[in-house]
């Protein structure tokens, strides 16, 4: 459970921005490194990434169990992708360096590292960005943030409905399968997958009857207390926006400009050092 | 003269999806700053009727409806559910489901974030309403860092904060333990008068409703409203008891002892009660007839939990040294406050948990090493809501789930699962859906889903929450017939009543230890325990000193007549 | 027009407790499978039951907001990955239509019909949507993402075949009303 990663109350210049700043920080970041495959773009992203993240004041504890599983999902994505297409960089930058043949059809090439290399930074360029999102946005402040960049308020409610019900849905989860068990429902052991999955259904209905009594009754008491009376609404920890919180989104818009003229400089989206 | 606040006028509400109405010819008139408590059995229209209030019927269940409903000058039938909610704040059973906000403060504000206040101005008023319910404290609070006693506060800020004339309570007792009951209650009689507020409680537990004083009880029995009076009026009546509502039990125990009631002696409340001398020395001969039962023989030890400690994590220990054993064929009542480690302690037993410190014995056995799968072999778990344990659509299907997993021979399971079903009076069913059935007849479902893996020991947690008199005797004198047939049953619960008609025995817990093991007559004669296990005096306690008796006993005397009375 | 505001909040409402669902058994179940690595995405099967009582918005966004909040519990959005989550949610919702779930309707036909929509749903979206995505944002290798994606279209269309099935099935079953219900001796 401690692998989730929740927000973590702290004081920092980070947490003092807007939850609003923060989320379209995060959104316009991803989409900066979605577009780009250019090195230097991608590396100095990450750099102020890490910047970002010591400015927040969060510890490496707090995030190490996630860092280690993002970098075992990365390696698991470069070894697929050299093991499909050890060429693929070739295809892409247009030239071939080998450096030292393997076997078979494996090669190290330079052009494929590069890219692999690329490929890596093309995750990492978001991660820090990603996590103090995660870390450091109080969850109260997400349903605001939604409506504030444009989003319907209804739909952000639902955001903040699965936010609140997430942990009564667990612990509903978590006390039907244990009552389940000792009926002998067994989803780990070595059954067959079909039966396994089967099983599986007789804890899964009693959580999905109760879920849509509990639908029932959380639209009742909202209704009753007139949620969708007016066209707009407001939020009790909405937050103004601060000189600082113009500064971060302006930090954002520029590194998409940055990444976006690059592509034009580059003819593209990558950058190539090999021609 | 005065203009009610609320008026039905011959009105009658007609699901659409339903073959008949389900309130029928209702004329109700209620007036600003009265106190209403409605009572009736399941089923009996109350809910409906509350719906009607607040305008979920017809805007969100709709139906028809005749006669007419007008709440603070407006025709329900024209209004909205919006408008509705301006004039009757509603606070319903489920304290999770109605605390929406993910914190205190955001649930209070909840429906002036909908009207577009201004944030300021939220804040403000937040705190205000906060204060009421002293909860400013727990404003940063999330819901599950709270009680269920602070979650229901958070609702009742967030509902009075409209400034509404009318609040309307759906059963908020069901969900609360008795010492959180009573300040509930007490909470409710303070807002009450101090706002001049109109107050409608809906629930099945009329004695602790009536803690705060009512002007007036109305009684529903099949759509109908069958008795509208003061209080006094109604217990002076037998109008309670044909509708099968459990009356306050120090009237049952002054009719016991052949005490004509009257009016002059204020029956409304037990702190109201009037007691003549003549009165107390009839009481008095009563009791002195009534001989104690003998006590049954010890049987053997079939449980024992010796020295336990468990935490769910390292830095909190949520139990602590335990030990108790279990003889056969008890009856056994575990009870305490939310987070005592009641649950806990039930979860360890099952295997769920595994103690840090400690072993448990099943007839002398150590079985620690047990998984849970060997556990169930002897002892069963029944969860609270039947909801959560069914997990197949046909009654035969459910109950024959264990034997299937264990892949045991077709015929073998036909003739466990139709045993089961026979002692479970639930043979006749057996080719029904589950969800054909009632409450009632769903927890005996899950019972028979457990029994039919032949366990000795059965732990249930609050088998009767939120019955009322009918199926709580229905779910008990069930569990009484399995107990008699030699199984063991352990029940966590937090009815007063359920623990002095069927259990010898309560295990008190508190803040993760065992306090107490005695006798439940002994545990409501010692006002310093109960207020440690969160419950409360029962009205039999107070009669008993007020007639210089000693409660234990009288409260024994009175458990074991009242059971041969009903019987 | 009262009932349309009724849709809304209980379609807002089963879209959080939705998508509450999907991460919860997406985040801490997992189901081991043969194919190394690999745990079957059972919130596939409560998700297509969201989409068949509730509807393709409920589902779309579900599936968008559920999958989502997994992935940044790990740390990282995998973007083209919620992306067809939430055009399965949109897909199988759209078989609402010709499943009359409320009034227990859930025989052979319906069976049928809801695995044709959510096997074809799982083909667009992981062979289609997600492998799309992923050349776009990424410029991955294509037989590396026809060997990724094939699998997950297996695994997710089989995860949903049982227990989405089973699960309509167990919910039809409450639907059927007790009128024409006898007792046996």
């Amino acid at each position: 459970m401690s692998a989730t990663l929740s927000y973590i109350k702290k004081d920092s210049p980070i947490h003092r921005l807007t939850g609003s700043t923060k989320f379209i920080f995060f959104l316009i970041w991803s989409v900066a490194a979605m577009i780009t495959y250019d090195t230097r773009v991608l590396v100095t992203m990450f750099l102020m990434g890490v910047i970002f993240f010591v400015m927040s004041g969060l510890k490496w504890k707090d995030i190490r169990f996630a860092v280690l599983f993002m970098t075992w999902l990365i390696v698991i994505n470069l070894v697929a992708l050299y093991a499909f297409a050890p060429e693929q960089g070739v295809g892409i930058y247009g030239t071939r360096h080998e450096i030292v043949h393997l076997f078979w059809r494996y090669s190290i090439v330079a052009e494929e590292f590069f890219y692999l290399f690329n490929f890596m930074m093309k995750y990492l360029a978001v991660i820090p960005v990603a996590l103090l999102f995660i870390l450091a946005t109080n969850p109260s402040e997400f349903a605001a943030s939604l409506n504030k960049i444009g989003v319907s308020y209804k739909v952000g409610y639902s955001v903040a409905i699965a936010l609140r019900y997430i942990p009564d849905v667990q612990r509903d989860f978590h006390e039907i399968s244990q009552a389940q068990q000792a009926r002998g429902i067994d989803l780990s052991k070595k059954d067959k997958l079909t039966d396994r999955l089967k099983n599986s259904a007789a804890i899964l209905f009693p959580l999905v009857l109760s879920s849509l009594q509990r639908i029932e009754v959380i639209s009742n008491a909202m209704e009753l207390r007139g949620f969708g009376k007016n066209k707009k609404r407001t939020w009790i920890v909405e937050r103004p926006f601060k000189k600082c919180d113009y500064v971060a989104i302006l930090v954002a818009v520029l590194m998409l400009a940055v990444s976006a003229g690059f592509m034009v400089i580059n003819g593209g989206r990558y950058f190539n050092p090999f021609v | 003269m005065r203009e009610p606040i609320i008026s039905f006028k011959d009105y009658t509400y007609h699901y659409r999806a339903q073959a008949e109405p389900t309130i029928y010819h209702i004329n109700l008139e209620i007036f600003k700053g009265e106190r209403i408590i409605i009572v009736g059995p399941s089923g009996c229209g109350k809910s409906t009727l509350a719906h009607c209030l607040n305008g979920l019927n017809p805007f969100s269940y709709p139906g028809e409806s005749t006669g007419t409903l007008t709440i603070c000058g407006v025709d329900a039938a024209k209004s909205s559910i919006f408008e509705l909610s301006q004039s009757v704040g509603t606070v319903l059973q489920d304290t999770d489901g109605q605390f929406i906000g993910m914190t205190v403060l955001e649930d209070i504000a909840f429906s002036m974030e909908n009207d577009c206040v201004h944030k300021e101005e939220m804040i403000r008023r937040t705190y205000e309403e906060a204060g009421k319910v002293s909860l400013v404290e727990k404003l940063e609070a999330a819901p599950h860092e709270l009680s269920g006693g602070q979650k229901q506060r958070v609702s009742m800020a967030g509902v009075m904060i409209n400034k509404v004339p009318v609040l309307l309570f759906d059963e908020p007792l069901a969900n609360l333990d008795p010492a959180a009951g009573r300040d509930a209650i007490e909470l409710i009689d303070h807002l009450q008068k101090d706002g001049e507020k109109t107050v409608i409680i809906i629930e099945h537990r009329l004695e602790d409703a009536m803690h705060m004083g009512a002007d007036r009880i109305i009684l529903m029995e099949n759509g109908r409203v069958i008795s509208d009076s003061a209080p006094e009026e109604l217990f002076l009546s037998d109008r309670l008891i044909k509708a099968g509502i459990r009356e306050p039990l120090y009237l049952t125990a002054l009719k016991y002892a052949g005490i004509h009631l009257t009016g002059e002696m204020h029956v409304e409340r037990m702190q109201d009660l009037m007691l003549e001398e003549n009165h107390k020395e009839q009481i008095r001969k009563w009791f002195a007839e009534r001989k104690a039962k003998e006590p049954a023989k010890e049987k053997p030890e079939v449980l024992r939990v010796d020295g336990i400690c468990f935490g769910y994590t390292p830095e909190k220990e949520n139990l602590t040294d335990i030990s108790f054993s279990v003889r056969e064929g008890e009856m056994v009542s575990i009870v305490g406050k939310n987070g005592a480690g009641k649950s806990t302690m039930a979860k360890l037993l099952c295997g769920f948990e595994k103690p840090d410190k400690g072993n448990l014995y099943y007839e002398g056995e150590d079985m620690s090493g047990d998984t849970i799968k060997e556990r169930a072999a002897h002892i069963g778990y029944v969860m609270q809501n039947p909801n959560q344990m069914i997990s197949k659509p046909m009654i035969f299907e459910e109950v024959a789930m264990s034997l299937t997993l264990q892949k045991l021979p077709e015929e073998e399971i036909k003739q466990r699962v139709y045993d089961t079903l026979k002692i479970c009076g639930l043979y006749e069913f057996r080719n029904w859906p589950v969800s054909a059935l009632s409450y009632g007849q769903k927890k005996r479902v899950t019972i028979a889903s457990i029994l039919v893996a032949n366990p000795k020991i059965l732990i249930l947690d609050e088998p009767t929450a939120g019955q009322d008199f009918r199926h709580y005797t229905e779910i008990m004198e069930f569990l009484r017939e399995l107990n008699e047939k030699g199984i063991t049953v352990l029940m966590i619960t937090h009815d007063m009543h359920l623990m002095l008609e069927y259990t010898e025995r309560s295990l008190v817990f508190a803040d993760g230890r065992k306090i107490a093991d005695t006798t439940p007559q002994a545990l409501f004669s010692d006002p310093e325990l109960l207020k440690r296990a969160s419950l409360k005096e029962t009205s039999l306690y107070e009669l008993a000193k007020q007639c210089d008796l000693p409660p234990e006993s009288y409260i024994r005397a009175f458990i074991e007549y009242d059971r041969e009375v009903r019987a | 027009m009262e009932k349309k505001s009724k849709f809304t909040i209980k379609s807002i409402v089963a879209i959080g407790i939705g998508a509450a669902l999907f991460f919860v058994l997406g985040r801490f179940v997992a189901i081991p499978t043969p194919v190394p690595n690999t745990t079957a995405n059972i919130q596939y099967g409560i998700l297509s039951v969201f989409g068949i009582i509730f509807g393709p918005v409920v589902s779309m966004l579900a599936g968008f907001i559920g999958h989502t909040l997994i992935d940044l519990s790990w740390g990282s959005p995998w973007w083209s990955w919620i992306i067809a989550s939430a055009v399965y949610g949109l897909l199988i919702g759209l078989a609402k239509k010709a499943i009359d779930i409320e009034n227990g309707k859930f025989g052979v036909r319906e069976i049928v019909i809801f695995n044709v929509v959510q096997i074809v749903a799982h083909g667009i979206c992981w062979v289609g949507v997600a492998t799309a995505l992923d050349i776009i944002i990424y410029d991955e290798t294509l037989s590396k993402l026809v060997a990724q994606s094939l699998t997950a279209w297996g695994m997710n269309a089989l995860t949903t075949a049982i227990v989405g099935t089973l699960l309509l099935f167990a919910y039809a079953k409450t639907r059927t009303k007790a009128g024409s219900l006898q007792k046996e001796d």
